[in-house]
């Protein structure tokens, strides 16, 4: 918001104008200042935004520290001009393709901090290049995006998850804390992404920066929750150390019986291998220079460890108390829930927590807490005496707790009731009335625990209400004398008349304690106090206040006995002197520990925003081998990265699609059919067809199965595939795998061809399938209508296919429209041309369990088989690489050469991009764009220039040694390009 | 994490904002003010404070306050460190952090924070690869600046950020090159009445000045390491070598760091290198208050303390006082009731003392409470706990580089109750 400015309205636009002159001139050293002078502006909190068109025109100045201030500029403003703060993106989609890694990073960092909606694809694209980057700090860079998109737009979810799922994989240091991070923000629940990355972060942690360092351990905590046994509720495993705590004897107990009753059914506890892996990974960091990190392991041991060895945090959580107040503040409440439940382990440590009369008073009265917590049969003499030096304090918030605190204590121990009792009584005479009436209220309590042996002190009390002042005190006092009026029988009355006396100026609390007191004499000494009684009743009628006057009313009703008062008023007595349990003094910080120690949650006692649930043990450990990480297998771990393995299932699915991988027959034909099975066929087996013909009723599901299949073909531009239904058998012979050796040169017709299919399915997702983001096109393979409710389409994922770098991935994402359950998918006889090859998939649809049946015609209405073909253009068939100008330049010369002149666009990068899988070069020349890729087969170089000329005009030359892919490329670049 | 931040000086004003994410309107503050009113003291102010959709924590250091905005689930300790490192390098950077120098550097502090975080997630906290992207601004280079136009936005990119040794820049080269380290070991100590030790325990750090060419590898071993009880090391110390031969083996960054705070075992008894005789009493009916201080050194291995500085809150009946200071000269306040004496150093032969008499209110019945002193001193060449440094090696480079190290004695919370 504009604050108005002292000079004059005419004053602010000379100034703004001034500034318009500055950062339009040539000079950038004028631009700097201007620069400069917007930063303060910005930093002040005055409104800058006027100024954008004029700064964003110099986002691609050349002065590093006046970009460097245009970038904080444009990010702050970018939100509310969305328009102009389109102008600069093409800044940073050039700096995205820069050879410099930093530079590709620092565009990535400011493209993806624009909160600008219509961007958002832009932005996906730019993140999932940047999570394949070759360089590590790109990619953490891309991690730290992830959250930033995913807050623009929470649509994007499923595909960031992705993104996360890959970077989660990735093993170097600099990584992981960020994607972690990204991970707690976008996808906190998707524990099942850790297991196979477990190990690796454990063992990677201690070289982690320390910021990443809090996330991961914060993380893993969780994840341990969820993945392993309780330590402490085996009997076998703790054995005599039950009671190495003092504080834990009572918990003991409690263990052992539950523990003897467990015993019979629960084998011996052993610590799985995981978990203590990372208790010993995480224990040198309590040796951090950050508290934060010493804090994440704390609250990790705390929650995690067998209880012998969460002793070791202590120390490094003393050491934390050195630090600033601030930290000191955090670190002692999580120490006051720790010593609730974990006494023993702070004990050794009592001095630490003595107060210093230069402590902030929230410090002293954290560590009273933690001093109470502490104190034990023998150490609650030397507590008391400190306790009474704080009583002699200045600062009297902090004597007020202290006194709370001696209460809790002579709660708690029994044997020191009595001198803790006195010490307060001798506190009634102290001079400061705050002081008094806190001990008034504490001896109230502690009175209640065994009145009849101190009528001496009620007497006393009695004689205060004479001088003290403060409401809760007074009503206290009144309280004690009216509950214990027979052990103060001369006095009580005497209390009561002169409150009547005073009634009309007490307080409301006060005076419902006369109420009390006088209904209560009434019962036991009617004789005495009847009148004075009568008197306070009539007071109260006209009270103001409606609770007072409901409070007298009821009280009359019950106590004075009237022909009409009912059968209650007998019980009065019963009622009004009933024995009332004492209170139970309790630590605020009891129970506390069900919030993750650590957290904002714990802290404030409250749920905030986004916290994660600590979740209890499971009762029997969840598969430990879901951790193993596989390196034999490239096509499961391909899964993995792709972030598509959701659960067993598709690890089932991908290892048969390895099978088929392995298997050394090729038959020329394939049939994906849909087939309705009983049973789910042996998967190892899958490759035989199912015999049963597929079933024709139609039982509806909502069943949205997505497909992922990676394609592969050789340099052909055109994939037959039918799908079909068959009646017929199929033989047991294994009618899937590599069908044929690579074809040794590049077939001008469309003879060669292998597709490679590779299946999964991952059903709870009702998201499209496509990994990839819009620019990708998806093409229709069969109909919704045509496939009575089973829509197939394909898209090219432009992913490389693990399983044979030679093959073209092809995405395939089927979706059931019907609510009939779709089952047993699968490729019937493929008609592949010489040269191609095709991957197997395994039907799909088996293992979820629902049954029902996928409908599909062929172009005969019976038998269930569609007929269809995939084709994929040219440009799908080779994938990008990278290469700097003068490697282009220099392989431009060797290829021959197609050309044709074009309309430029400026999508035109964008058209050529989403036409053929190529990276582009970066280039010294804005007429000019460059790409590069080579064929997928053959790996032949395939170099693409276009270049603008005016009147819209350009030039497309594509140089390749391949002719045939050369031609049909210019063509199709042609036609996306002047479209 | 971290949405926004706001910086507020001890009047209340917020003198710079900066948000990492959309724009938090800075009335978020007034939560923070309203809070600010209900604390007796700044410090008493709550680290964090719940509003409706925001959470604030808030650090105080040279009283400007540091509030950060946080609108979802994070450790609180997380984001007080990382203002606590924000203030480490604005302190590192502009020799101070106050308003003033914050003001005055204000494009400076935007581009730092912008390097910090990003998102609200931190980024670059290292000292040495902040000042490979922002050089700190000096008197000579502003001259140089503002007549060349050039700037202090570093040309070349951070190539630490990639490095194994990230918190180390690269190429660094000296004509002299050295290190220095000093051990420096603070006692902390509660003194009752009567003089006897409730509480005392000895906090070290050491301090590393290194000037080194290259890529240096440096060990650092102790004669008596056992000493050490608990440590805290910076990232560059590899914890490993530590824990097998109790040595410390690491590549320094490049100029002033802290290379490891300790902790000594507290089964060690803490020798205590001074003692106070008092005698202050108030009595009753009476409107003057006697007031005599005696210090005297005792267990400093023949070394002198020095640096002495003796401060206590006076009771709030205390009008003024009239004392004689032996030597050294002392201040009161009557508004903060704050007495301090400056004494300097304690000469064994003629020990210091401050005597004399305290006016109170008249009629005022006497204060219950007596004042605790807290004391400051020094003691040069030992350090207390009789922590030695065997050897200094380098590894790793050719030349042979001057190697120092000091050893210093201060007390840290060092509080006599009377």
């Amino acid at each position: 918001t504009k604050t108005p400015r002292p000079w004059s309205i005419f004053g602010y636009f000379e100034l703004d104008i001034e500034l318009h002159e500055m950062l339009d001139s040539n000079k950038d050293s004028l631009k700097l200042e201007a620069m400069k002078r917007i930063v303060a502006m910005i930093a002040r909190g005055k409104n800058a935004s006027d100024l954008f068109p004029a700064v964003v025109k110099n986002v691609a100045c050349k002065n590093i520290e006046v970009k460097k201030l245009v970038y904080v500029y444009l990010v702050r403003y970018a939100e509310e001009q969305q328009d102009l703060a389109l102008l600069s993106i093409s800044t940073f989609q050039r700096g995205l393709k820069d050879p410099n890694q930093l530079i590709r990073a620092s565009a990535l960092r400011v493209l993806s901090s624009i909160r600008v909606t219509i961007i958002v694809p832009i932005m996906m694209l730019a993140i999932k290049e940047a999570a394949s980057d070759m360089s590590p700090y790109v990619r953490k860079t891309a991690a730290h995006a992830i959250p930033k998109l995913y807050s623009l737009d929470p649509d994007q979810k499923d595909q960031l998850i992705e993104v996360i799922e890959k970077l989660l994989a990735d093993k170097t240091t600099l990584v992981a804390g960020s994607v972690v991070m990204a991970f707690e923000e976008v996808c906190p629940e998707r524990i099942d992404l850790i297991h196979k990355n477990y190990r690796k972060l454990c063992n990677l942690l201690i070289d982690v920066e320390e910021w990443g360092q809090v996330v991961i351990i914060n993380m893993l905590t969780r994840y341990a929750r969820t993945q392993f046994l309780n330590p402490n509720e085996s009997l076998l495993e703790e054995g005599g150390e039950k009671t190495f705590y003092g504080s834990d004897e009572e918990e003991g107990k409690e263990d052992k019986v539950e523990a003897a009753a467990l015993v019979v059914k629960r084998k011996p506890y052993v610590m799985d291998p995981d978990h203590r892996l990372l208790l010993r990974n995480t224990k040198p960091l309590l040796q951090s220079r950050n508290a934060a990190v010493v804090m994440a392991v704390a609250q990790l041991y705390f929650h995690l460890a067998p209880k012998a060895e969460v002793g070791v945090i202590a120390k490094a959580l003393v050491r934390l108390m050195r630090s600033h107040s601030e930290v000191q503040y955090v670190v002692l409440q999580n120490v006051a829930t720790m010593t609730i439940k974990r006494r023993g382990m702070f004990e050794p440590y009592l001095k630490s927590f003595y107060i210093r009369s230069t402590d902030p008073t929230q410090i002293k009265v954290l560590k009273l807490e933690v001093l109470t917590n502490l104190a034990n049969e023998t150490n609650i003499s030397t507590i008391l005496r400190e306790f009474q030096t704080y009583i002699k304090s200045m600062d009297k918030d902090f004597v007020a707790a202290t006194i709370q605190a001696i209460g809790r204590c002579a709660t708690n121990i029994g044997e020191v009731r009595d001198t803790c009792l006195n010490g307060l009584v001798q506190l009634l005479s102290n001079r400061d009335e705050l002081v008094v009436a806190e001990s008034v209220v504490v001896i109230k309590k502690l009175l209640q625990m065994q009145p009849e042996k101190h009528s001496d002190i009620i007497k006393h009390m009695a004689k205060l209400t004479d001088n003290i002042q403060v409401p809760m005190a007074r009503a206290s006092i009144l309280w004690l004398i009216g509950e214990y009026c027979e052990h103060v029988p001369k006095i009580a009355p005497d209390v009561l008349r002169k409150m009547a006396k005073s009634f009309t100026n007490e307080e409301d609390i006060v005076k419902l304690q006369i109420l009390n007191l006088a209904a209560k004499l009434y019962l036991t000494n009617s004789k005495q106090t009847k009148l004075l009684t009568q008197y306070v009743l009539n007071l109260a009628k006209y009270d103001q206040n409606y609770d007072i006057r409901d409070r007298a009313r009821f009280i009359r009703q019950l106590i004075v006995p009237t022909d009409k008062s009912g059968a209650l008023s007998k019980y009065a007595k019963k009622l009004f002197l009933a024995l009332k349990p004492a209170p139970v003094l309790e630590s605020p910080f009891k129970d506390r520990d069900h919030f993750q120690l650590g957290s904002l949650s714990h802290l404030l006692n409250a749920k905030a925003g986004g916290y994660q649930e600590l979740p209890d043990w499971p009762e029997s450990a969840p598969d430990p081998s879901v951790r193993n990480v596989e390196v034999k297998y490239p096509t499961c771990s391909m899964n993995m990265q792709a972030g598509r393995s959701r659960d067993l299932k598709d690890c089932i699915v991908s290892t048969a699609a390895r099978n088929f991988w392995m298997n050394p027959k090729p038959p020329p034909n394939y049939l994906l059919s849909s087939t309705k099975s009983k049973e789910p066929k042996d998967r190892s087996d899958s490759e035989s067809e199912d015999e049963e013909e597929s079933s024709t009723e139609s039982s509806e599901s909502e069943s949205e199965e997505e497909s992922e299949s990676d394609t592969d073909a050789k340099k052909k531009k055109k994939v037959l595939l039918s799908i079909s239904i068959n009646h017929t058998l199929q033989g047991n012979t294994s009618p899937l795998g590599r069908l044929w050796t690579e074809p040794p040169v590049l077939c001008p017709s469309m003879k060669a061809f292998c597709v490679a299919l590779l299946l999964k399915c991952s059903f709870p997702s009702p998201q499209a399938a496509s990994p990839t983001c819009g620019p990708l096109k998806t093409y229709e393979l069969l109909h919704r209508i045509t496939g009575e409710g089973l829509a197939v389409t394909y898209c090219f994922s432009r992913r490389p296919f693990t399983g044979d770098p030679h093959m073209v991935s092809v995405q395939i994402q089927f979706t059931n429209n019907t609510e009939v359950e779709a089952r047993s998918l699968r490729v019937l006889e493929p008609k592949l041309q010489s040269g191609m090859r095709i991957a197997e998939f395994p039907e799909i649809g088996q293992s979820s369990g629902r049954t029902g049946c996928l409908s599909l015609f062929s172009l005969n209405t019976h038998t269930k088989k569609f007929f269809v073909t995939i084709q994929p253009p040219v440009g799908e068939l080779m994938m990008p690489i990278f290469m700097t100008e003068n490697e282009f330049k220099k392989e431009q010369g060797e290829l021959g050469t197609r050309q044709a002149p074009v309309f430029m666009d400026h999508v035109i990068i964008q058209r050529v991009i989403s036409t053929a899988n190529l990276s582009r070069v970066p280039c010294g020349s804005a007429m000019e764009c460059r790409f590069a890729g080579k064929t997928v087969t053959s790996g032949s170089l395939v170099l693409v220039t276009v270049v603008t000329k005016e009147e819209r005009a350009a030039q497309v030359t594509v140089n390749c040694e391949k002719m045939l892919i050369g031609t049909m490329l210019v063509k199709d670049i042609l036609q996306a390009l002047s479209q | 994490m971290i949405h926004s931040l706001f910086l507020v000086n001890s009047s209340g004003d917020i003198f710079l904002e900066k948000h990492w994410k959309s724009v938090v309107s800075r009335s978020v503050c007034d939560y923070f003010f309203e809070a600010q009113e209900r604390a007796s003291e700044p410090e008493n102010v709550p680290p964090v404070i719940p509003t409706p959709h925001h959470y604030l924590i808030s650090v105080l250091r040279h009283r400007i306050y540091f509030v950060a905005v946080i609108q979802s689930e994070v450790p609180p300790l997380f984001v007080i460190e990382f203002l606590h490192r924000v203030v480490d390098t604005f302190q590192d950077y502009f020799g101070v952090c106050t308003e003033a120098a914050i003001k005055d550097n204000v494009v400076v502090v935007y581009e730092l924070l912008e390097e910090m975080l990003d998102n609200g997630f931190p980024l670059a906290t290292e000292s040495n690869i902040l000042k490979e992207l922002i050089k700190p601004p000096t008197i000579l280079r502003t001259v140089v600046n503002t007549i060349t136009g050039s700037t202090n936005v570093g040309e070349q990119l951070p190539t630490g950020q990639l490095s194994v040794v990230p918190w180390r820049r690269t190429g660094v080269k000296y004509t002299n090159n050295e290190a220095y380290f000093d051990v420096v070991e603070e006692i902390d100590a509660i003194i009752d009445k009567s003089g006897s030790t409730i509480t005392a325990e000895i906090q070290g750090v050491i301090d590393a000045c290194v000037k080194l060419s290259g890529m240096p590898d440096l060990t650092l071993s102790f004669m008596n390491p056992r000493l050490l009880d608990d440590v805290s090391f910076h990232p560059c110390v590899r914890f490993k070598r530590w824990e097998a031969e109790r040595i410390l083996s690491f590549i320094p960054p490049d100029g002033n760091f802290r290379l490891l705070s300790y902790h000594v075992s507290s089964q060690n008894l803490v020798a205590i290198p001074v003692y106070v005789k008092h005698n202050i009493t108030f009595r009753e009916g009476s409107s003057q208050g006697r007031f005599e201080l005696t210090l005297g050194p005792k267990q400093t291995m023949g070394k002198a303390v020095e640096s002495v500085l003796v401060s206590s809150q006076l009771p709030r009946g205390v009008l003024n006082v009239n004392l004689n200071p032996s030597q050294g000269t002392y201040t009161f306040d009557p508004v903060t009731k704050l007495l301090s004496w400056d004494v300097g150093k304690i000469n064994p032969q003629k020990l210091p003392s401050l005597k004399g008499s305290m006016s109170l209110q008249a009629g005022a019945s006497k204060p219950d409470e007596n004042p605790t002193i807290n004391i400051q001193f020094k003691i040069q060449q030992m350090a207390i706990s009789g922590l030695k440094v065997n050897r200094l090696d380098m590894y790793g480079e050719k030349y042979k580089p001057f190697k120092g190290i000091k050893y210093m004695t201060k007390a840290g919370k060092f509080q006599v109750r009377t």
